[in-house]
């Protein structure tokens, strides 16, 4: 299949990796990738945030740079649940707040082909052993995003059971969530602290060596807190995971999310 | 945007008096961040939540319609808001024709004046309280006591919350942020008669309490007792007050004149409709199959109960609510507290961060809508962003208010006040969300600044960012907290670089050979130096 790759923001610039081990992951399945390089964003800090007048031009931007190619390609995936979970529910409330039904259509017509990395692997492509090797002992949190409002409910669980080597611990209060939420992580900082010093705190008492997940954006919290405090657990993306084989395997690097040079 | 009519003529949707318990007088992340700091207040919280929260979860779990049951519970909540007038209309037929007297409130003034005056006519220098967040809202207690008038509270944990001289901070257990030895400490304080023995076991701590009350219960001067309702029956006129202790039935049956202070969004349409709610309720707030006492009571019968009832309907803002099509199904809350117990924030912050009688997720989507949000100094205007949209509430609702979408609408409302009044738009954030809108939606310059953010990256030391200076905006708020990882060569850099590479390799280079070592080390090295860049052109030109 053709496969669109929309990085997100965040991604794009402060988790490379993330969409690389996406790339790697899809070719190594036989499919192919493609990305343009009109992307941007999805608009979800924005529109999370209240900002939709804002939103709208990102939103925008995205339909224009998606919407051309939408025929010539068989799916676009984003490797994070809070993100297409923005495109397909939140895409056409903005379009409504601008009154703008054209861009609620064409928005609608992008979304209906956008996936989730999880999504994507299971219900499009139909595999949930992707040929991976992870040798390691990882914890899995489930991200409200995917968990609530895509509702990918078990798919990264098969996903990752099915990975050679690798062993799948308990998290405690694995449905809380991490504290990140967007603009949320800055604004009420000393509770989104509070809720992620528990979420760190759970990740080391599993006993995992990493803490894997769907989002980036929770990873980098998440991640960011087990840094900051010195804890031994690394967070790790789905992907990353999941482009991890024998002959190339996945090595963290010290930077959150990073992967170290073959 | 229809506007609905109540069915009160020329009555005109309002927002709550400011007399109302419903705002706080600082921001929510100022006033959780010092509740954050009470490390006995989290301990006490994070064990009660996450005691109801399992409890509630195993109850519902019985139930194998559990959905379709919310559904129903939903669908009914959303008929009474599309006939709210009528329903009303109809509710004051039905209790008046049972004898009952019905009074309209505007606002926590006019039912506190309404109250006042029942009571003072009846001689009542006592009254007895049943647990109801309507007369929280409307500080009735305070009222009372202005005119000479001591409320006592009969639920025990609003007793508590009473006698210490505090406010509740949980809809369904006000006293939440209490644990055993202070409970002793505030009844050894409070009770003079109390033998000081008392250990801070729950059943004695019951008992002491069952005493203080009973003797209020034998002797009320004037014999008033004031309620609220967890429904009220359109079709009968019947009143529905469901409780754990038998307290509450106590003041509903032995004084001669009852007075029941509801909110106009308490109807349900026919009396059989209760049974969708009798069975939503218990389980979603104290995770019982049937909660033990559910009184229902219709207007008045000779030597039966009450030889007076006063039904007083309290608007206090819910026109106001109900004026909003996409934020009006706060009304549809039916008060469990099963969005507080399962809330990340709440379960951190506690309720009196909130600042107002309705904390949690359902308090930061009702709160504002019926009080408004007035400005950017307005404490309620911080509530829609107590959240971080991780959606648990939603899950639990028994009755399906979506509560994360409405926090988002109403951050859209309170932006767009501020993007609409003058000199307003031009906070931090503001500028911050601005900016990025421009950058995000022109692809050249955006895809120029992502190529750069490795450069940048590479002047700071590390491989992560750690604590910022103070000075600098927005970012210390993360990393105070939080490591950051530094921006190295950003996604799109590589690909350009693979691109080439495939390019150069000719049409006959396959996918497959695309993820390999070398291409990842050729990209790690190409943003690395400029020498890199040169290669680039070069291969281009190969
Ligand atoms: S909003 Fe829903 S979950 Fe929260 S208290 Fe009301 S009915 Fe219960």
């Amino acid at each position: 299949m053709r496969i669109s790759l929309m990085t997100t923001c965040l991604v794009d610039v402060m988790a490379p990796d993330v969409a690389r081990a996406t790339v790697t992951l899809l070719e190594r399945l036989g499919h192919e990738v493609v990305f343009d390089e009109r992307q941007t964003c999805c608009g979800q800090m924005h529109t999370n945030s209240g900002y939709y007048t804002e939103a709208a031009p990102i939103v925008r931007s995205f339909v224009d740079t998606f919407e051309p190619a939408l025929e010539e390609v068989d799916a676009i995936v984003m490797p994070s649940g809070s993100c297409a979970g923005c495109v397909r529910d939140q895409h056409a409330v903005v379009a409504r707040h601008e009154g703008d039904p054209l861009l609620e259509e064409r928005a609608a017509a992008v979304a209906a082909k956008t996936y989730e990395l999880s999504e994507l692997l299971v219900d499009l492509l139909k595999v949930t052993d992707v040929g991976a090797y992870f040798p390691h002992s990882v914890t899995y949190h489930p991200t409200c995003h995917s968990m609530r409002f895509l509702k990918v409910g078990p798919r990264p669980l098969r996903l990752l059971r099915a990975v050679e080597g690798i062993e799948v611990k308990n998290l405690p209060e694995s449905d809380t969530c991490c504290g990140f939420g967007g603009t949320f992580s800055v604004k009420n900082e000393a509770t989104s602290d509070a809720m992620v010093t528990d979420k760190a705190a759970n990740v080391v008492a599993s006993g995992a060596e990493f803490v894997v997940a769907g989002d980036a954006s929770c990873l980098m919290n998440i991640g960011g807190k087990l840094r900051r405090t010195g804890a031994a657990p690394r967070s790790v993306h789905l992907a990353q995971i999941l482009a991890s084989t024998k002959e190339d395997p996945f090595v963290p690097s010290d930077t959150i999310l990073g992967r170290a040079s073959s | 945007m229809s506007t609905v009519h109540l069915g009160m003529p020329e009555v005109r949707p309002q927002h709550a008096s400011p007399s109302s318990t419903l705002r706080g007088s600082r921001g929510f992340n100022e006033a959780a961040r010092d509740e954050l700091a009470d490390e006995t207040l989290r301990g006490n919280l994070r064990h009660a939540t996450a005691t109801i929260q399992a409890k509630r979860a195993s109850a519902v779990r019985e139930v194998r319609d559990w959905q379709k049951l919310r559904n129903a519970g939903s669908a009914l909540k959303w008929q009474v808001t599309d006939h709210l007038p009528e329903l009303l209309e109809q509710l004051e037929e039905s209790v008046t024709a049972a004898g009952g007297v019905v009074h309209w409130a505007r606002d926590a003034e006019e039912a506190g004046e309404i109250i006042t005056r029942l009571a003072l006519e009846r001689g009542a220098e006592e009254i007895l309280k049943v647990k109801s967040m309507a007369t929280q809202e409307i500080a009735l207690n305070d009222v009372l006591a202005h005119a000479g008038i001591r409320a006592i509270e009969s639920d025990l944990a609003e007793l508590i919350v009473q006698l210490a001289e505090d406010t509740p901070s949980h809809i369904l257990v006000p006293a939440i942020h209490r644990n055993r030895a202070e409970i002793r400490e505030i009844f050894l304080s409070a009770m003079p008669d109390l033998d000081p023995s008392i250990t801070d076991e729950p059943a004695e701590l019951a008992e002491a309490a069952r005493r203080f009350l009973r003797e209020k219960f034998l002797d009320m001067p004037g014999k008033v007792a004031i309620s609220g309702a967890n429904f009220a029956v359109a079709e009968t006129g019947t009143l529905v007050v469901v409780e754990s202790e038998g307290n509450g039935r106590m003041c509903l049956t032995l004084p001669k004149t009852l007075i029941s202070v509801v909110g106009i969004e308490k109807i349900v349409p026919t009396f059989q409709d209760l049974e969708v709610f009798l069975q939503l309720l218990p389980r979603s707030s104290t995770g019982e199959r049937m909660n033990p006492y559910t009184t229902l009571f219709t207007g008045v019968h000779e030597g039966d109960g009450p030889e007076e009832f006063h039904l007083v309907l309290l608007d206090n803002g819910r026109s106001a609510v109900l004026e909003d099509p996409e934020g009006r199904s706060a009304l549809h809350c039916i008060r469990c507290s099963a969005c507080l117990n399962v809330c990340p924030v709440y379960a951190r912050t506690g309720g009196h961060a909130y600042g107002s009688t309705y904390p949690g997720p359902i308090g930061a989507i009702l709160s504002p809508q019926m009080t408004g949000m007035t400005g950017t100094d307005d404490p309620n205007s911080t509530l829609p962003y107590a959240s971080s949209l991780c959606g648990a509430c939603y899950d639990v609702c028994p009755v399906k208010i979506n509560i994360p979408e409405i926090l988002v609408h109403l951050r859209a409302e309170d932006v767009d006040r501020r993007r609409e009044t003058r000199g307003e738009f031009h906070g931090t954030w503001d500028a911050a969300l601005k900016g990025a809108s421009t950058l995000m939606s022109s692809p050249r310059a955006y895809d120029i600044a992502v190529r750069s953010a490795g450069a940048l990256g590479k002047l700071l030391p590390g491989t992560n960012i750690g604590k910022l200076p103070a000075i600098m905006p927005l970012m210390p708020g993360w990393t105070d907290h939080r490591d950051l990882p530094k921006p190295g060569p950003s996604f799109r850099t590589w690909w350009d670089q693979r691109e080439k590479e495939k390019a150069a390799r000719g049409p006959d280079s396959t996918a497959d050979g695309a993820g390999d070592s070398t291409a990842d080390t050729a990209a790690d090295g190409a943003a690395d130096t400029a020498a890199d860049g040169t290669t680039r052109e070069g291969e281009e030109q190969a």
